[in-house]
């Protein structure tokens, strides 16, 4: 009796837990408000498969336990209840599949629209580049990278000179405005996510990756590395503030373009190769 | 060649006398079973300590050996989680829990668990001790080749522990081993650390096809008269093509380990592409770290079937004899056994999802993975139709079977969650994904060991394991995993990540301190729980009710051997003869409420048993 009975309470202490927890998803703040809507329509189809299974072991224990004088039923197979069984799941396994696939057909097409942004991961931190006002950002390889080249911009690829660099491991992002986000690591994986904007890839040495949403909260944001990267993995964070489009515009103003740097950089070296005649 | 012929016609003549001459001495024709096709095996009985104990060649004795030492094994493991736990519940508390440390051990848990502990278990444990005796062999049919089987896990696992005392400990980058982090500095143990885990895993998987080997020809050559594939009990099905999944599926492993260790030792570029580290170029270029994790995957998700068929097979068998019903649609759970083995191999990316793999992929491996969902649900529904109507014996054994449904249901439908592409986009790398598959094939595989522990105690040592411990024994297991994992998917939820040493202060997590503190409470009670098996053994071993033969009134051959427990070579003078499926149980008009397979028809022929 008391094995039903508890069994009885887990699961309705699992659906309590459920309805009052305190522990839940932070409220979106960004387009992929459908991720979460899946979730809470596979929470109930999912769930109640789950409580109707458990329910109903919880009641043969209940009925069925072992009586001596008592014989269990002789039924090898029951082709037709099998047959309603299959398709009935099929049908609510489809149900299920076809509005994550409808999501997932939006995550993999990026629109038009989208400003680019290039995030860089290492271990451990990120920096980002911004397309200047050729709306393009120019080609990197890991090999050109060093002080004066943080991007590893490719030199002679003239829609780099106008590129935005910030390296800082925060980035402001104007609100309601889709962005891609261009991934690559010179190291090892990792993977840009916040987790109020549902979304995450993961950045691979050798490749780019991307994926895209489009910001619907202003506010500052944590950014934390999602793919495991070695000992420092998890005080790889960073952040993200997203502004109004005033507010977006006066920052972008004040960051500084590759050529910045580069003049910056020609003036450094004439004032030393200055210092040395002297 | 024409002598050879006679020499098989002679056994035949043999064999089909020794039927006639058998039984009562009438065998009416409805007890016809087809002679053998071929002679006996013949089996080196050991004769000193050393071969009938160590090198020994008893498919039952290296079953044990198995058993022991996977579990030893799984004892360090469980250890290991302990530590984790501590410094997720309690951080700063233990002064040695650094990050490196952290990360060690977070990687040694999980591949001790999965490979070391649960395949080991399965299918070198139970799948040794078990399918020579449900399908009436006298032992497998390379003893040889399975002993050494059994010596090269254990060489395995030397290896494998052996790397807790080289320089720099053992390998730190997470039991995915993913480059190029596993081989780079910035990870701990990415020098001899990874390079003692791919050796071992190595080893692992060479002694591993000995042994699958053994369990295949096994089950396809060495079967009694009448044992057809179809009246196989469920527990040798799902270990038979949890192997065929095994050596299809290991090789991946085999090769992505070897070319990874090229790549550490020799500075080949299979998996690492050109790499910037503190400022300086490394001698790589043009790999490629996505084609590692679809090796790895290739092998990681056939292997959470090669872990959960035999689970899956076990479970029917153990509730079909304690709910005294026979398993229900035995063929839709055979074909659900193959039929989820086989659409195993085409599901692997879904662990791969935001990997950075052409996003392209994720339709195809949704649709396939929540395919799988609909014969796993089958079973599901299988065995709690079996509880129907039944007369259930609410014993240990059950408990432990009713525990499994729910906690493997919990993680099935959690795991719809997982493989369905866009939902997986938010939950995974966080604590969603680490309670999901604790759940679905770390309790819930758990639960049927436990189970059959309990159930087969009693052929393997002759007495019965205490019930009053056992039933301590479950229900803080039960419950206590329950409370650690259902509430860590709402960790998920918020969106805290796994693989961290530590959260910091990130604004949304505060409020999950409370909660990590409770689930590593509830761990450390449910792996101190797990000593009252051990206790129980010792115990019983010597003092334990005494058993005797088929305690249960199970029908199928592992009990009717003419020794309890059964000696070496199984069957005494004669191999059983099986007529029947092994779950004729509560069958209208029989006399008790089961009919062992090796009851004859004639001997039944006034019940309403359906043919099988």
């Amino acid at each position: 009796m008391h094995v039903g009975i508890i069994f009885f309470l887990v699961i309705l202490g699992s659906v309590l837990f459920h309805i009052f927890t305190p522990w839940y998803w932070t409220d979106v703040a960004s387009n992929w408000g459908g991720m979460d809507d899946t979730i809470t329509l596979t929470f109930w189809i999912g769930g109640g498969v789950f409580i109707a299974v458990c329910l109903f072991m919880v009641y043969c224990v209940f009925k069925f336990s072992y009586k001596k004088d008592r014989k269990a039923e002789y039924k090898p197979e029951d082709k037709k209840l099998e047959k309603i069984l299959t398709w009935a799941t099929t049908l609510g396994v489809a149900a299920l599949l076809a509005p994550g696939l409808i999501i997932w057909n939006q995550y993999v097409n990026v629109p038009k629209n989208a400003i680019e942004i290039d995030v860089m991961a290492w271990q451990w931190g990120w920096q980002y580049r911004l397309p200047g006002e050729d709306g393009k950002l120019g080609t990197t390889k890991v090999v050109n990278i060093n002080d004066n080249n943080p991007f590893g911009i490719n030199l002679d690829d003239p829609f780099g000179n106008d590129d935005v660099m910030i390296q800082s491991d925060v980035i402001n992002l104007e609100n309601n405005r889709p962005v891609k986000i261009l991934l690559r690591s010179v190291d090892v994986l990792h993977n840009w996510y916040v987790p109020q904007f549902r979304a995450k890839m993961d950045a691979v040495p050798g490749i780019v990756t991307y994926y895209w949403f489009e910001p619907n909260k202003t506010g500052e944001f944590e950014v934390l590395c999602a793919e495991y990267c070695g000992v420092g993995h998890y005080a790889m964070r960073g952040g993200v503030e997203v502004q109004d489009k005033q507010d977006y515009d006066n920052w972008l103003q004040q960051q500084e373009t590759f050529s910045d740097l580069i003049a910056k950089q020609k003036i450094l070296e004439n004032e030393k190769t200055k210092l040395a005649k002297k | 060649m024409s002598e050879d012929f006679n020499d098989n016609k002679t056994i035949q003549a043999q064999s089909s006398e020794t039927i006639s001459g058998g039984g009562s001495g009438i065998t009416p024709d409805m007890d016809y079973v087809r002679p053998a096709e071929v002679g006996e095996q013949d089996l080196y009985h050991g004769h000193s300590f050393i071969t009938k104990w160590i090198f020994c060649q008893d498919a039952k004795v290296i079953g044990v050996q198995y058993f022991l030492l996977a579990t030893f094994t799984g004892i360090i493991g469980l250890i290991l989680s302990w530590l984790m736990r501590l410094q997720l519940g309690f951080p700063g508390l233990a002064p040695f829990m650094t990050a490196e440390h952290y990360y060690q051990f977070v990687t040694m848990h999980g591949m001790i668990m999965v490979v070391y502990f649960l395949t080991a278990l399965f299918l070198g444990g139970f799948g040794n001790y078990l399918i020579p005796l449900m399908v009436g062999a006298r032992d497998m049919v390379f003893p040889y080749l399975n002993m050494v089987s059994f010596w090269s896990f254990f060489v395995a696992v030397g290896v494998l522990l052996a790397s807790f005392f080289v320089p720099g400990g053992p390998t730190g980058s997470g039991w995915t081993l993913y480059p190029p982090q596993a081989i780079l500095e910035g990870t701990p143990g990415s020098g001899y650390g990874i390079m003692l885990m791919c050796i071992s895993l190595i080893l692992f998987v060479a002694g591993f096809t000995m042994g699958g080997l053994n369990y295949l020809i096994t089950v396809l050559q060495a079967r009694t008269r009448g044992m057809t594939l179809m009246r196989m009990p469920l527990t040798v099905w799902g270990i038979f093509t949890a192997t065929v999944l095994a050596m299809l599926a290991f090789p991946a492993l085999l090769v992505g380990a070897l070319m990874m260790s090229l790549d550490n030792v020799l500075g080949t570029s299979f998996f690492m592409p050109t790499i910037l580290k503190a400022g300086e170029v490394l001698e790589y270029g043009g790999g490629s770290p996505i084609l590692f994790q679809h090796l790895f995957w290739f092998f990681g998700h056939p292997e959470v079937y090669i872990v959960a068929l035999p689970a899956f097979g076990i479970i029917s068998d153990l509730i079909s004899v304690h709910a005294r019903k026979n398993i229900f649609g035995y063929r839709m759970m055979v074909w659900a056994i193959v039929g989820i083995g086989a659409l195993s191999f085409f599901v692997w990316a879904h662990h791969m999802y935001v990997s950075g793999m052409n996003p392209w992929f994720g339709f195809f491996f949704a649709t396939t993975t929540l395919i799988i969902a609909v014969p796993t649900a089958m079973k599901v529904y299988n065995w709690i139709l079996t509880l129907w109507r039944g007369n259930i014996r609410l014993n240990t054994v059950m408990l432990w079977c009713l525990g499994f449904i729910v906690t493997f249901v919990n993680g099935g439908i959690t795991g719809i969650f997982l493989g369905n592409v866009s939902v997986d986009v938010p939950l995974s790398d966080t604590y969603f994904v680490i309670a999901h598959f604790h759940m679905v094939m770390g309790i819930a595989p758990l639960m049927v060991i436990m189970g059959a522990v309990y159930h087969w105690f009693p052929l393997v040592a002759g007495r019965f394991l205490d019930e009053k411990l056992g039933k301590w024994h479950f229900w803080l297991t039960f419950l206590g995993a329950y409370s650690i994992y259902f509430p860590m998917h709402y960790l998920g939820f918020i969106g805290v990540p796994r693989r961290y040493f530590e959260m910091y202060d990130s604004p949304y997590v505060t409020s999950a301190v409370g909660m990590n503190e409770f689930i590593s409470l509830a761990a450390f009670i449910v792996g101190a729980a797990q000593f009252i098996l051990i206790y129980n053994i010792v115990k019983t071993l010597k003092t334990g009710k005494p058993a005797g033969h088929n305690p249960w009134q199970a029908c199928s051959l592992e009990w009717l051997t003419p020794t309890v427990p059964p000696e070496h070579g199984n069957w005494g003078d004669r191999l059983p003869t099986v007529h029947r499926w092994a779950y004729d149980y509560s069958v209208p008009g029989a006399k008790e409420d089961f009919i062992t397979q090796t009851t004859p028809p004639s001997e039944v022929a006034h019940t309403k048993v359906e043919k099988t």
